[in-house]
C-alpha cells in the first residue's frame, strides 16, 4: 500500500500537531513526509485537490464485527472494509467473535490476508481473551501479538470470570495489549432486551438494568488497580460507568473507554417510539436520557477517549424476527461520521479537532497502532471530510452486506469525501 | 351524518383506544350478553367469516373464550397453537404473515410471549388482528371484560377506587387494566412486593403502594393477579406461604375495603397463594362473571372489527 501523493488546498485538522488550518500533505513511500505550507512536490507525484474539504488523519473504528470467517451472509472482510472506506475510515479493529472464534494466530493471519487482498482499509484483528470465548482458558496473547493482533477481547460476551479477567490483565502486560471488555454482569442482564426503566415498564419488556454494566465495570476497575493492567471499556452506556472510569483514571490507573454513536444519540424512549423495531436492539441497550446526557458530557470534558461504531451486521431476515427474538446489534460504519458531524460538531457539543481525536488519534493510541496523526513519519492514511454535504441515510445504498440501522431516513449535514490509505487514494467501486 | 365511533380493523392494545371507543365496546357487549341465555346460543352475525386463533403460548382460558365467542357469532374458526402448528417461533414475521394470508382469514386472534408481535403482524396482513396477550405488554380484551364486569356490578367505573395487586412487573393484565380503567375515570392503585414491581412503576399511570392493606383501603374493587409460580425460582418471592401471608387476599384483610367491594381475578386462581378460598368463593367474588362476560365482550370486539374490515355494518343480534 505504499504510494506517493500530495493533498493540496484542504483545511488540515490534526490534534497531534494542534493544527487547524490550510496546509498541504505530502506522502512519499506510504508515509507522510511533509505537512505544512504548499511545497512543490517531487516529479511524478499525483495530486489530490482537497479545496473546500477537511483533511484529517485517517479515521480508525476500533470496534467492528466483520463476521468473516463463518457468517459471510451478514458481512465479509471485503464488504465490511468497503463499508469502512465509504464511511471515511482508513482502518478498523475487528472483534474475534467469528466462527471459528479468533482464538488462534491462524485466524488473525487469515483476516489480515483477506483485508490486504480487499485493499479498502487496514484491518487490525482483536484476539479472543479466552478459547472459544468460553471464559475459561487464556489464548496465546504472545503469538497473537506476533501475528498482528492489537488487543484482546471476548466481545459479544463479558469476560465473566473475575479470576480469568485478573489473569488476562496480568498476562497482557507482557505484550502491552489492552484488554477490551464488553462489561455485562449476565446474572443482572438476564433475559433483558432493552434498558430497564419507564419505557420497558410500559412495554412489559424484560429490562437490562444499568447496574448490569456498572457492576462489571466496577469489578474490572478493581482488578485493573490490582494488576496494573491496561483496561479498555467497550461501548460504555451508563452515567455511573463513566463516573467509575473517571475515578479510576484520577487514581492513575491505565483505563480507557469508548462510546458508540447510537448511545450518544438515542435513548430507550426511541426504542419505545419505534414500536420495538429490532433495528433499535443492541447490547448494551439504548439507555435513559440521563445516561445519554452524561455520555455527551463525557465527550466534551475529555473523559471519553474514543467513539466507535460497534458495527454489528445482521441479515435482514434476522431483523425480520420480533424484537425479543431478533439478534443484538446495528451497523454503523457508514453512518458514524455523518452522525457525529451533524449531531455533535454542528450542534457545538464538541469541536472538529476533538472529533478527530475521538475517531482517529485516540483509537491509534489505545490500540498501539500507527496513525492518528499527519505529522511527518505517520502513515499516509487520510480521511477527507465535506462539512457542507447533506446526506440522507439510505440503507439501500450501503456497501455493507447488512441494512440494520435505526438511522434510516435521518438527514445529516457533513459526510466523508474520500480516504487515502498508505498514500493510495481509495476509489470506491 | 356523524362519523361512526368504531373504525378500527385491529384491536392491538388499550393504549390506542379513546374513551369513546372503550365505551362503545362495552355498550356493544351489553347486547351480546343475552345470547348466552337463549336456548340456541347462536347468532348469524359472522356467518361466512373465517377467524384464525393463533396461540404461540398456551392459554386454555383465553383461547376457549374466543372460540366460544366466534362460534356463537357463527364464524368459521381454526385454532393453531405452538404444539399443533407449523408456524413456529423461529419463523420470520413476514413468513408467518404470508402463511396466514394464504388461508385468507377475516380476523386473526394472536397470543404471543413477546411484546408487540400482534402489532407487527397487523402491519403485515390484511386481516384484522386481535391481541389476545403479547408478553407482559397488553391484553386488551381482558381489560375490556374487566371494565364491563365492574360497570355491570357498580353501574359505573368513574370515581371508583380500584386496587390491582400482585406481580405487576410481569402482568399484561395490569398494564391494559390501568390504561382502560383510568381512561374511564377510576382511581387505580397497583401494589405488590418490590421484587415484583417494574422500574419506575408510576409510569404505568396508577398510584403505587407496596402493601396490600394500603392498596385495598377504601377500595370498591380489588383485583388480584395470578402469581406465576415459576417466578419463585427467579427470586421474586421466597415461598408461597410467605406470599400469602403478606400479599394474599383474606377475609380479614378485605375488611379494609368498602363493604360492598367486589373481588376480581383474571384466572386461573392459585387458592391459598394470592387469594384465600373463602374470598374467591365468597359473595363479593365476581370471578365467574368475568369469565361469562369475557365471551360477550369478545363477541362485541369480533363483531366490531369484522364490520370495520368489511365496511358493512353487519346485523346486530
Ligand atoms: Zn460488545
Amino acid at each position: 500500500m505504499s504510494g506517493s501523493l500530495v493533498i493540496r488546498g484542504g483545511r488540515v485538522v490534526d490534534p497531534t500537531q494542534e493544527l487547524d488550518g490550510p496546509a498541504d500533505i505530502l506522502i512519499e513511500g506510504g508515509r507522510v513526509t511533509a505537512c505544512g505550507p504548499a511545497t512543490d512536490p517531487p516529479d511524478g507525484v499525483g495530486e489530490l485537490d482537497a479545496a473546500g474539504l477537511v483533511v484529517a488523519p485517517g479515521l480508525i473504528d476500533m470496534h467492528v464485527h466483520l463476521r468473516e470467517p463463518g457468517q459471510e451472509y451478514k458481512e465479509t472482510i471485503e464488504t465490511g472494509t468497503l463499508a469502512a472506506a465509504a464511511g471515511g475510515f482508513t482502518a478498523v479493529a475487528c472483534m474475534p467473535n467469528t466462527e471459528p472464534v479468533n482464538d488462534d494466530p491462524s485466524l488473525t493471519e487469515f483476516m489480515l490476508k483477506h483485508a490486504e487482498r480487499a485493499g479498502w482499509a487496514r484491518v487490525y484483528p482483536i484476539a479472543a481473551v479466552s478459547r472459544g470465548l468460553e471464559g475459561r482458558e487464556l489464548t496465546e496473547f504472545g503469538a497473537q501479538r506476533r501475528a498482528g493482533a492489537v488487543a484482546v477481547s471476548d466481545d459479544g460476551r463479558p469476560v465473566w470470570s473475575a479470576a480469568l479477567m485478573r489473569q488476562a490483565l496480568r498476562y497482557a502486560r507482557h505484550f502491552d495489549l489492552p484488554v477490551i471488555q464488553h462489561a455485562e454482569e449476565l446474572a443482572l442482564s438476564g433475559d433483558g432486551v432493552m434498558h430497564e426503566g419507564r419505557f420497558s415498564t410500559r412495554l412489559g419488556v424484560e429490562g437490562i438494568p444499568g447496574a448490569a454494566d456498572d457492576v462489571m465495570v466496577s469489578r474490572d476497575l478493581l482488578l485493573t488497580a490490582d494488576t496494573g493492567g491496561r483496561y479498555h471499556l467497550a461501548h460504555m452506556s451508563t452515567a455511573r460507568s463513566l463516573d467509575l472510569i473517571r475515578a479510576a483514571r484520577a487514581d492513575g490507573h491505565r483505563v480507557t473507554c469508548e462510546v458508540s454513536a447510537h448511545h450518544l444519540l438515542l435513548t430507550d424512549e426511541d426504542v419505545f417510539d419505534s414500536g420495538l423495531d429490532p433495528n433499535f436492539k443492541m447490547h448494551p441497550p439504548l439507555r435513559s436520557a440521563a445516561d445519554r446526557e452524561a455520555l455527551v458530557g463525557g465527550l466534551a470534558d475529555g473523559s471519553i477517549d474514543a467513539i466507535a461504531s460497534d458495527h454489528a451486521p445482521h441479515h435482514p431476515d434476522e431483523k425480520e424476527l420480533d424484537f425479543v427474538a431478533s439478534p443484538n446489534g446495528i451497523i454503523g460504519l457508514e453512518t458514524t461520521l455523518s452522525l457525529c458531524l451533524d449531531r455533535l460538531v454542528s450542534q457545538g457539543v464538541i469541536g472538529l479537532a476533538r472529533l478527530v481525536e475521538l475517531l482517529s488519534t485516540a483509537p491509534a493510541r489505545i490500540l498501539g497502532v500507527p496513525g492518528g496523526s499527519l505529522a511527518p513519519g505517520s502513515p499516509g492514511d487520510v480521511t477527507l471530510i465535506d462539512l457542507e454535504r447533506e446526506v440522507e441515510v439510505d440503507p439501500a445504498t450501503f456497501r455493507s452486506r447488512s441494512r440494520n440501522t435505526p438511522f434510516a431516513g435521518w438527514e445529516l449535514r457533513g459526510a466523508p469525501a474520500g480516504t487515502v490509505v498508505g498514500g493510495r487514494v481509495i476509489e470506491l467501486s | 351524518m356523524s362519523e361512526p365511533v368504531w373504525q378500527r380493523g385491529d384491536l392491538l392494545g388499550v393504549a390506542e383506544l379513546s374513551t369513546a371507543e372503550i365505551l362503545h365496546v362495552l355498550d356493544t357487549a351489553e347486547s351480546f350478553v343475552e345470547v348466552a341465555a337463549r336456548p340456541i346460543k347462536k347468532v348469524p352475525t359472522l356467518r361466512g367469516k373465517t377467524v384464525i386463533n393463533l396461540f404461540f403460548e398456551p392459554s386454555t382460558r383465553t383461547s376457549s373464550s374466543f372460540e366460544i365467542a366466534e362460534k356463537r357469532l357463527s364464524a368459521d374458526n381454526i385454532n393453531f397453537s405452538t404444539s399443533s402448528s407449523s408456524l413456529s417461533k423461529g419463523e420470520t414475521l413476514l413468513d408467518t404473515a404470508r402463511n396466514l394470508e394464504a388461508m385468507a382469514p377475516d380476523l386473526v386472534v394472536i397470543r404471543h410471549a413477546h411484546p408487540r408481535v400482534p402489532h407487527a403482524l397487523a402491519e403485515r396482513i390484511a386481516a384484522g388482528v386481535i391481541n389476545a396477550g403479547d408478553g407482559a405488554h397488553e391484553h386488551p380484551t381482558q381489560a375490556l371484560l374487566d371494565a364491563f364486569t365492574i360497570r355491570r356490578r357498580k353501574g359505573r367505573v368513574e370515581g371508583l377506587k380500584i386496587a390491582i395487586v400482585g406481580d405487576v412487573a410481569h402482568s399484561r393484565v395490569v398494564r391494559s387494566n390501568v390504561l382502560c380503567l383510568t381512561r374511564l375515570g377510576a382511581d387505580v392503585t397497583v401494589a405488590g412486593p418490590r421484587t415484583m414491581m417494574p422500574e419506575e412503576p408510576e409510569s404505568l399511570g396508577a398510584r403505587v403502594v407496596y402493601s396490600l392493606e394500603e392498596a385495598i383501603e377504601g377500595a370498591d374493587v380489588v383485583m388480584m393477579l395470578r402469581v406465576q409460580l415459576e417466578r419463585q425460582a427467579r427470586a421474586s418471592f421466597p415461598s408461597e406461604r410467605e406470599y400469602f401471608e403478606f400479599f394474599g387476599l383474606t377475609a380479614e384483610r378485605l375488611r379494609g375495603a368498602r363493604d360492598e367491594a367486589i373481588i376480581m381475578h383474571p384466572g386461573p386462581i392459585n387458592r391459598g397463594i394470592e387469594i384465600a378460598s373463602d374470598v374467591a368463593d365468597g359473595p363479593w367474588s365476581v370471578i365467574l362473571e368475568q369469565v361469562a362476560n369475557g365471551v360477550a365482550v369478545r363477541m362485541a370486539v369480533l363483531y366490531l372489527l369484522a364490520g370495520a374490515k368489511s365496511g358493512a355494518d353487519g346485523t346486530m343480534p
